[in-house]
């Protein structure tokens, strides 16, 4: 009976919930004078892309997969900067109340400023499309991790650090055998929030510096008029991020189960 | 002079630019391998009075020497077993008490420090909870991961700011019977912070009242004179107890009795509780992510005060 129920909420409801939608986009596209492609005819023109994922036609014309790897590694580099700036930069934040104060208006500035204002930036800064890309996602990514490492390493308990304090030891050790154990959770959903905003960055970056992946294919495709495979990339981009979320979750989870 | 001795010691907290004095001429001398215990109403400073000792605070006035020696700041020669246990949950039974042991024993082998280990983890009988973390610990286990934590830096006193206080009657009982037990094999010199008299008695050789506070101070001690071991049934009947029991608690009900408003403060909640292990292991597929799990827990309480 319980499982059922299961079986009810977790996979019933939720089909039910993207036949909606996709009922919608069919009458939609049903409409006399639109553009927007049928389900059928997207899926019969995305065909060839989703049957052979990996193949390589021609620089413009590769399986879906392989646009998307593209895009990944470009994401794994730009969030593993991100990481690696971020995580320090909100460990000092939330150690010294003196750089707190000097420096958090300036990151609540920068925060919402959208990745598309930061690529022209990174063009002028490093002249190639792919360092600037870099640039966008590490500058957009970075805010989670640093905010949640911070709020992190603030709410540390003051009984683990008296807990250093009576053992004596010493400041390196209290950082990596105290604050850094006890911030892990907060570091983790930081890590994670920061991974969707590298996947969203990613598109926007592609589209506007032409760098081969999921995000240029879309763009090309739109000014080649085949709409359909804007849909294509459209859902692919959002699997794949759902796919990286639950993936950080499944490690955020491990984390704080302590 | 005495082993440890604190001298017209005062400290009050500063909020908001008003200073709330806590403590005020606070005169004690123990000796070496004496058990004291001091017993006072929550909120009296009693805390304070253990972090003064234990050197993480500072008092305002006065002078806390160990053995001759000013204390300056924590140390873990003064090994201190608090209230919420602040075992570090990361790390299993055995590594939170070698923690200890790695960080005091620095000169030893890594062999030395690991039999050290066990044999206080024996100690304490949590040889089969070695390898499990905090949160899979009772109450009282976890206590006891903590008294071993304590013991095994081979501190020259141990402070036990009410360490059972957070259990439940029965193992409170087990464990009282367990501190004398360990105390008998060492005589090391213990001060223990209680709000129970009898406990206060049934383990101490001396039992100090601490009045009402802010503003608290130390009543007259009360020496205890029940020969150990002593045996919690037969020490009902027992005239010296009763005698003691009857002084302690007339002092602390008599400056108990005075003016008192209640007042609703913020309260943080130790992490104590065992933690809900059906909650939070959803599909990871799922659509509805669980909520934060580390959020720190406020509760209000209300407290009587002093007018």
């Amino acid at each position: 009976m319980i499982k059922q129920k299961v079986n009810i909420d977790w996979l019933v409801l939720p089909m039910l919930g993207a036949l909606v939608v996709i009922g919608i986009w069919a009458l939609w596209s049903s409409l006399p004078g639109t553009n927007l492609p049928s389900p059928l005819k997207t899926w019969e023109v995305s065909k060839l892309y989703i049957e052979e994922p990996f193949a390589k036609r021609g620089e413009l014309d590769q399986g879906i997969l392989r646009f998307t790897w593209y895009s990944l590694v470009l994401v794994a580099k730009g969030y593993a900067l991100a990481i690696l700036i971020g995580t320090p930069l909100g460990f000092v934040l939330g150690l010294s109340k003196m750089f707190a104060k000097s420096f958090d208006p300036i990151i609540q500035v920068l925060r919402p400023v959208s990745p598309l204002a930061w690529l022209p930036l990174g063009l002028v800064l490093f002249e190639k499309s792919e360092p600037a890309a870099l640039f966008t996602i590490a500058v957009c990514a970075m805010w989670p991790t640093v905010l949640n490492t911070a709020v992190g390493v603030r709410s540390v308990p003051q009984d683990y650090i008296n807990v250093a304090r009576v053992l004596k030891l010493s400041r390196v050790k209290t950082l990596f055998k105290v604050l850094i154990p006890a911030t892990m959770p907060y570091m983790f959903t930081g890590f994670r929030l920061s991974l969707g905003i590298a996947w969203l960055v990613i598109v926007a970056a592609e589209m506007l510096t032409g760098v081969p992946g999921v995000g240029g294919f879309l763009w090309q495709e739109y000014n080649s008029l085949i709409y359909e495979h804007i849909i294509l990339c459209i859902v692919t981009i959002g699997l794949v991020g759902f796919i990286l979320d639950r993936l950080m979750s499944l490690v955020e989870a491990r984390f704080k189960s302590i | 002079m005495a082993f440890l001795e604190l001298k017209d010691v005062s400290k009050g907290y500063r909020s908001n630019g008003t200073l709330t004095p806590v403590l005020r001429d606070i005169n004690l001398s123990i000796e070496k391998g004496e058990f004291v215990a001091i017993v006072g109403y929550s909120g009296s400073g009693k805390t304070t009075l253990i972090s003064l000792i234990a050197g993480l605070t500072r008092p305002d006035t006065g002078s806390i020497t160990l053995d001759g020696a000013e204390i300056t700041g924590p140390s873990p020669e003064r090994g201190i077993v608090f209230q919420n246990y602040s075992l570090l949950p990361w790390l299993t039974t055995y590594e939170n008490v070698y923690l200890a042991v790695d960080q005091v024993f620095r000169s030893w082998s890594a062999a030395q420090k690991r039999a050290h280990t066990e044999k206080y983890i024996e100690m304490v009988n949590l040889l089969p909870a070695r390898e499990k973390r905090p949160a899979e610990l009772s109450g009282g286990m976890r206590q006891r991961v903590s008294v071993a934590r304590a013991l095994a830096a081979d501190p020259r006193i141990l402070l036990l700011d009410e360490p059972l206080s957070a259990l439940d009657a029965l193992t409170r009982a087990t464990l009282q019977g367990e501190i004398a037990r360990i105390w008998d094999q060492d005589k090391n010199t213990v001060v223990l912070i209680t709000n129970d008299v009898d406990e206060g008695i049934l383990l101490a050789d001396r039992i100090i009242p601490l009045t009402h506070g802010p503003d608290a101070t130390l009543g007259p001690a009360v020496p205890v004179e029940i020969p150990r071991p002593r045996d919690r049934k037969a020490m009902n009947q027992d005239p010296h107890f009763k005698q003691a029991r009857h002084q302690v608690m007339d002092f602390l009900l008599g400056v108990g009795v005075r003016h008192r408003k209640t007042v609703t403060r913020k309260l943080h909640l130790p992490d104590i509780e065992p933690e809900d292990l059906s909650y939070g292991k959803p599909s990871p597929f799922s659509l509805f992510r669980r909520g934060p799990l580390r959020s720190k827990e406020f509760k209000k309480e209300r407290v009587e005060i002093e007018t």
